[in-house]
């Protein structure tokens, strides 16, 4: 039978089905954060039961800690203990901890990545919907909540009956200045926030071939924003040379046994998905999104849609806009803003930091904007020191801050305040994300550059 | 975690027709640093609930003691956005036992299930008639029969079934979890690792 990438993973990786019921499905890698877990060891306690599997679990902390002064102790009580509970439920349970400071620290989906714990044709899980993110290198990766997350702490299992197939393609040459988020941002528009429930997406076409690894990893973890559970794209050349020489990446007998695996892993040609789209690239503009949620994108050079030619509720649709303090027909450029995050896991790696950095070398800071540009890693830090972008940033009046998840979900300090504007490359504009009453344009690193120079909403194609 | 079974659930109903309820409006992130699961329900809806200086917000729903109950009525794309198992933590020390919905986002109905609030999908027009209902009469009373797997709306007799996997079902009724399940399986897990090539 003609098979997807999907099946070819997924199937591979059930345990056994349960009659009328899920599959049981076997859990190569699992990452765990401050979160979403401190509940799940206390359910093993109460069961007085084991990490199975400690070396298939790897935990960092970044949802709840500072951006700035990590070296000093955490203020906020709170945070603080979440911190010392993931610390010593790791050392109780012998799973590799990478806490504040520690010099391999991030977030969650950068380090992944990084130090070669994501592979092709794995099955990985974490406490953190964005997980879809290491879908990029060909494997299946998906969120999963904290009754799950103690599930594959005992028993490295979890139940999840099979979701359906989309494939994506987008062919064409992307024009300039579109950067895989705004191809991200794109679909999310065309298909609605809801529009890839229940299917497990596979991204195919020439702009995805041609795509770095950091951008098929943006693309991947905007998955979940359109309801996905993950996304995915085949591993190829760039895949493999990504990951040769990572830490936690085989070598030698071991690497030519997982190749032959990973040179399986791609659709068969034929092969039958639930759903398909086809998109095509030269009509991907710059995007940025004008309401509280991601699916309410555009072009960066349109009008607000009006309510009646979007989909759905009028109601929440002018409710969304009331809260942005939007009015129908409007264009966005021009729009004033006052805040800009650069940062999370979706546009906080080495690659974001360059593209930033083309736009503001040169410029300068514009003075009603306060800027939280925040790598996803320790790593994403040496590369910006190495690579000369600090000084670039220092020069145009930017600052840098430490890694974490910092305004994209806004649970440390930075908040973005009640009724301020702020252009995010993080994931999420919901009512609050980034603060109580924060207003939220989400945009790729070269508009959020734009707008950090010109204090407003601006073409990236005019500073190029 | 163990929790209540869940059979027939007769109950009056709170209103919520809100399209795209995310988790940060079901509960905020600030409110997640929290290291046991007590104390959730407090903070479910928290900025729609309450203003900034803490008052409560007078034309929010839950604010209003016409409705009540142990259901919850949401609108379309119900819970989308993050992973937050404390969204539906939320919603069951509230006191809700059942969302309906239109459509519900996949992570939170599964979450749902796991901890023992059942997620009930119902058709648009059907969601429409319970609005209306409970608009026209605060204190109709909807009858979730899970064994059955139907919902209906007590003062008009209007009833729909609703889809649920039986292996769901059966915890549900009985407050089993997946992990009293996988347990028993252990051996097999453990000579299927054995053979995997990552
Ligand atoms: S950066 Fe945002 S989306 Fe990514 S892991 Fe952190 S909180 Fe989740």
């Amino acid at each position: 039978m003609k098979k997807t990438l999907f099946d070819k993973v997924w199937d591979s990786h059930v345990v056994q089905q349960v009659q009328d019921g899920p599959d049981i499905l076997f859990i190569d890698r699992h990452m765990v954060h401050e979160v979403t877990s401190p509940v799940a060891f206390l359910g093993l306690k109460n069961r007085n039961i084991p990490v199975m599997y400690p070396e298939r679990t790897f935990a960092t902390a970044d949802h709840n800690t500072p951006t700035i002064n990590q070296h000093l102790p955490v203020q906020d009580p709170l945070s603080a203990n979440q911190l010392k509970a993931l610390e010593e439920n790791a050392t109780q349970h012998g799973i590799s901890y990478w806490g504040l400071g520690h010099e391999k620290n991030g977030i969650v989906h950068v380090v992944g990545p990084e130090y070669g714990i994501t592979q092709p044709g794995a099955t990985i899980v974490c406490g953190d919907s964005h997980t879809s993110t290491h879908g990029a290198f060909g494997a299946i990766a998906f969120g999963i909540g904290t009754s799950e997350v103690e599930m594959v702490l005992s028993t490295q299992c979890i139940m999840q009956p099979k979701p359906k197939s989309m494939r994506i393609n987008i062919n064409g040459e992307l024009g300039k200045g579109v950067t895989s988020k705004d191809v991200a941002l794109y679909i999310i528009s065309r298909l609605s926030t809801s529009g890839a429930t229940g299917y497990f997406v596979e991204y195919a076409g020439d702009v995805f071939t041609n795509m770095s690894m950091e951008g098929r990893m943006t693309v991947c973890n905007l998955s979940i924003e359109m309801g996905a559970r993950g996304g995915m794209i085949a591993p190829d050349h760039k895949t493999f040379d990504y990951i040769q020489g990572r830490e936690f990446t085989p070598t030698g007998a071991n690497w030519d046994k997982a190749m032959t695996y990973w040179e399986t892993l791609h659709t068969d040609a034929g092969a039958n998905f639930d759903k398909e789209y086809h998109f095509d690239a030269a009509e991907i503009e710059p995007m940025i999104t004008y309401g509280t949620n991601p699916g309410m994108g555009m072009g960066i050079t349109n009008g607000i849609p009006t309510a009646d030619a979007v989909e759905g509720g009028e109601a929440t649709y002018k409710k969304s806009l009331a809260y942005m303090g939007y009015n129908e027909g409007e264009d966005m450029i021009g729009k004033p803003i006052d805040f800009v995050f650069l940062g999370s896991c979706t546009n906080g790696r080495i690659e974001d930091f360059r593209a930033f950095a083309e736009i503001i070398k040169g410029r300068k800071k514009a003075d009603n904007v306060t800027a939280w540009l925040v790598p996803g890693s320790h790593k994403v830090l040496n590369a910006i020191k190495e690579e000369g972008i600090l000084d670039q940033l220092h020069q145009a009046g930017f600052e840098l801050r430490e890694p974490g998840c910092s305004a994209c979900l806004a649970m440390n300090d930075d908040k973005v305040p009640t009724g301020k504007y702020a252009v995010s490359t993080s994931n999420r504009n919901f009512e609050g994300r980034q603060g109580p009453g924060s207003r939220t344009l989400l945009a790729s690193p070269i508009v959020a550059a734009a707008a950090a120079v010109t204090g407003k909403v601006t073409d990236p194609r005019t500073l190029l | 975690m163990a929790y209540d079974k869940f059979t027939v659930l007769t109950s009056t109903a709170v209103p919520l027709p809100i399209e795209n309820v995310d988790t940060d409006q079901i509960i905020p992130a600030r409110f997640l640093k929290a290291t046991e699961r007590k104390g959730f329900g407090d903070n479910l809806f928290r900025d729609w609930r309450y203003n900034q200086d803490n008052s409560p917000k007078e034309d929010f729903v839950l604010n209003n003691p016409t409705y009540s109950g142990k259901i919850l009525v949401g609108g379309k794309n119900f819970g989308s956005g993050s992973s937050r198992e404390h969204a539906a933590w939320s919603v069951y020390d509230y006191g809700f036992r059942c969302v309906v919905s239109s459509f519900f986002a996949d992570i939170f109905k599964n979450n749902c299930l796991n901890i023992g609030v059942l997620p009930v999908q119902v058709s648009a027009a059907f969601l429409a008639d319970i609005f209306a209902a409970i608009e026209a009469d605060p204190s109709t009373e909807l009858v979730i029969d899970l064994p059955e797997q139907s919902i209906s709306i007590s003062s008009t007799g209007a009833s729909e079934n609703f889809d649920i996997n039986s292996y769901k079902k059966g915890n549900m009724t009985n407050g089993f979890d997946d992990i009293d399940y996988l347990l028993n399986i252990k051996d097999n897990i453990r000579d299927f690792a054995d053979n995997t090539p990552l």
